[in-house]
């Protein structure tokens, strides 16, 4: 077989999209609801929120980093935007910015517990779900801020219609999102550093590469992504709770997991992120169609999980093992 | 600093010039007061028994730790080696025992590490030129008469010594005017190991100075033009090859 197609196949991101395809393709043919537009719609409804954290989640993973805080990261920007909108009556973008620079600081202090204060990424960023959730619900001040009516929101949530598929702007985001993170980590030297810093820090250091800066933009980043998804969300909803976005951080890391990420850092792509979102959403779909318990899809995104992780290892043993022992 | 300033040997001055080199790690003196000449186009031997102190004065030079006192001139200029970079930038190029390679990543994308080559924008901000890399990761290896399957392959389907070979076209490409190698054959099979010391003798001839760290004194002495010795965070010997001989260089050793 030729050589690209070997590595191609030998890509946990591009199996899990071939899963994809022919689940979609098999599942077409068992139900007649599946391909209507309809459903398709309500498919892709949550998609953007939980693809775009996915994404942030992926690129931190692949500089060799954790971030369990995502979750509360997702309630904490919008409760921000929102509570300026209704309480400060401030105008809607600069709102926005402002959740934004809250979820890009909650980053900027991860990376200075993880790197400054060298705790490892995993507990430094469990002990700010708790944080941030907290500064959430402190902020809500016991009473959810009622969400604006007749908001300005159309523009990040309303519905574009193709096909007679109706999905909202944001899906659009989501892929504008991609497009800009893919070409970072794929064609810029700043991803070739994030590869490099997670595939082997040492190497990376010993190379001139400012591991730490590294390591830092992807923490910001990851969060300022999941301040965004949370605003979007919120936005869809029309909505603002504290509890929003309780246990996205495992989805996040199960999607990304499932598209290919290695835990240990310097593998992974974006698009995966976005394939692994995809089929996740698409199991639970064809659970909720098949009129099958829907409380099997917790059992069926451990049992991808577990899959992708072994393909994953697999793959890296063959690698190993065709290496010259010379 | 250095209690006397020894009287230059000639009136050239060296390509790196160490004077009083001190270092502590905690309560221990890793090293202590250690002048080191390279000379231009030299074959430096450094042996040592492990923790004679020979990790500690080539992390000073590949920039990777400060030195706490003393001072280094690279072609006569001070120089205060702050970083890896910085040390690339001076022309030392070090290559690891471990080789300070991305196994994930290609050939071509970790020959240029941390200094892609750019079609556009500037460093950290820029998009890297693809075609270039492949191009000129092809043709260091050709230059080192190293053939492997191509640019694209990963790293990590090479052989040890294959890696160490890319390590080395590597930092030829980057014009490196010294060349440290940290025990770069201690994973090596015999036929690789004497590849990698070929390489060594080979750039000589291109006039790249090379400083050549091993504790097999077997490797170093049949291609060292000098060899220094270090035990205990002293520089304890610094003879030319020919006085001196594999046994009683390993006497002075131990």
């Amino acid at each position: 077989m030729n050589l690209n197609l070997r590595l191609l196949l030998t890509r946990t991101d591009i199996a899990a999209l071939l899963i994809f395809v022919i689940l979609c393709v098999l599942f077409s043919f068992i139900n007649g609801r599946f391909m209507t537009p309809g459903n398709i719609t309500v498919y892709l409804q949550p998609i953007p929120e939980l693809a775009i954290v996915a994404m942030g989640v992926t690129i931190l993973i692949i500089s060799g980093e954790f971030d369990l805080s995502v979750g509360s990261v997702f309630a904490l920007a919008p409760m921000v935007t929102v509570l300026l909108m209704t309480g400060g009556n401030v105008p809607m973008p600069l709102a926005i910015a402002a959740g934004l620079l809250v979820a890009a600081t909650v980053g900027f202090v991860n990376a200075w517990f993880t790197l400054g204060l060298k705790i490892p990424s995993f507990i430094a960023t469990l002990g700010m779900l708790f944080m941030a959730r907290s500064l959430t619900i402190v902020l809500a001040g016991g009473f959810p801020p009622v969400f604006p009516r007749g908001a300005p929101v159309d523009w990040l949530t309303g519905r574009v219609e193709i096909w007679g598929i109706a999905p909202r702007i944001s899906v659009l985001v989501m892929f504008a999102i991609s497009l800009v993170l893919g070409v970072v980590l794929r064609r810029r030297d700043f991803g070739h550093w994030i590869y490099a810093t997670g595939g082997h820090p040492q190497a990376a250091r010993d190379m001139g590469i400012n591991t730490t800066r590294v390591k830092t933009a992807a923490f910001v980043l990851c969060s300022t992504l999941a301040g965004f998804a949370g605003i979007i969300q919120s936005f869809r909803l029309k909505v603002i709770v504290p509890n929003l976005g309780t246990g996205l951080e495992l989805q996040a890391i199960a999607a990304a997991v499932i598209g290919g990420v290695a835990l240990s850092g310097g593998i992974g792509s974006v698009g995966g992120a976005i394939v692994g979102v995809l089929l996740l959403a698409l199991i639970e779909n064809i659970l909720i169609l098949s009129g099958l318990n829907a409380n099997w899809f917790l059992f069926a995104i451990g049992a991808m999980i577990v899959m992708a992780v072994v393909l994953n290892t697999q793959i890296r043993h063959r690698a190993e093992g065709s290496r010259g022992h010379q | 600093m250095a209690s006397e300033v020894e009287p230059r040997l000639s009136g050239a001055t060296p390509l790196i010039r160490c004077v009083g080199l001190q270092k502590w790690y905690g309560a221990i003196q890793a090293l202590k007061n250690v002048d080191l000449d390279v000379g231009y186009g030299e074959i430096i031997g450094l042996v040592g028994d492990n923790g004679a102190g020979k990790s500690t004065l080539i992390k000073i030079l590949s920039g990777v730790h400060p030195q706490d006192e003393g001072t280094i001139e690279v072609e006569g200029r001070m120089v205060d080696i702050t970083g890896p970079r910085f040390a690339m930038q001076l022309g030392i190029e070090t290559i690891y025992q471990y080789t300070a390679m991305v196994p994930e990543m290609s050939i071509a994308q970790n020959f240029f590490i941390g200094r892609e080559p750019l079609l556009w924008g500037r460093r950290g901000f820029g998009i890297v030129d693809r075609t270039r890399m492949r191009q000129e990761a092809l043709d260091g290896l050709r230059g080192i008469e190293l053939h492997l399957r191509g640019p694209d392959v990963p790293v990590k389907s090479l052989s040890g010594g294959q890696r160490q070979g890319v390590a080395i076209a590597r930092a030829m490409h980057f014009r490196s005017k010294v060349l440290i190698l940290d025990e770069p054959t201690n994973h090596l099979s015999v036929k690789e190991t004497h590849k990698v010391l070929d390489h060594v003798v080979e750039l000589k001839h291109q006039g790249v100075t090379s400083v050549f760290i091993s504790h097999n004194l077997h490797h170093v002495h049949p291609i060292s033009d000098r060899i220094v010795i270090m035990a205990r965070g002293e520089k304890i010997a610094d003879v030319a090859r020919g006085d001196t001989s594999v046994e009683e260089m390993t006497r002075l050793i131990s």
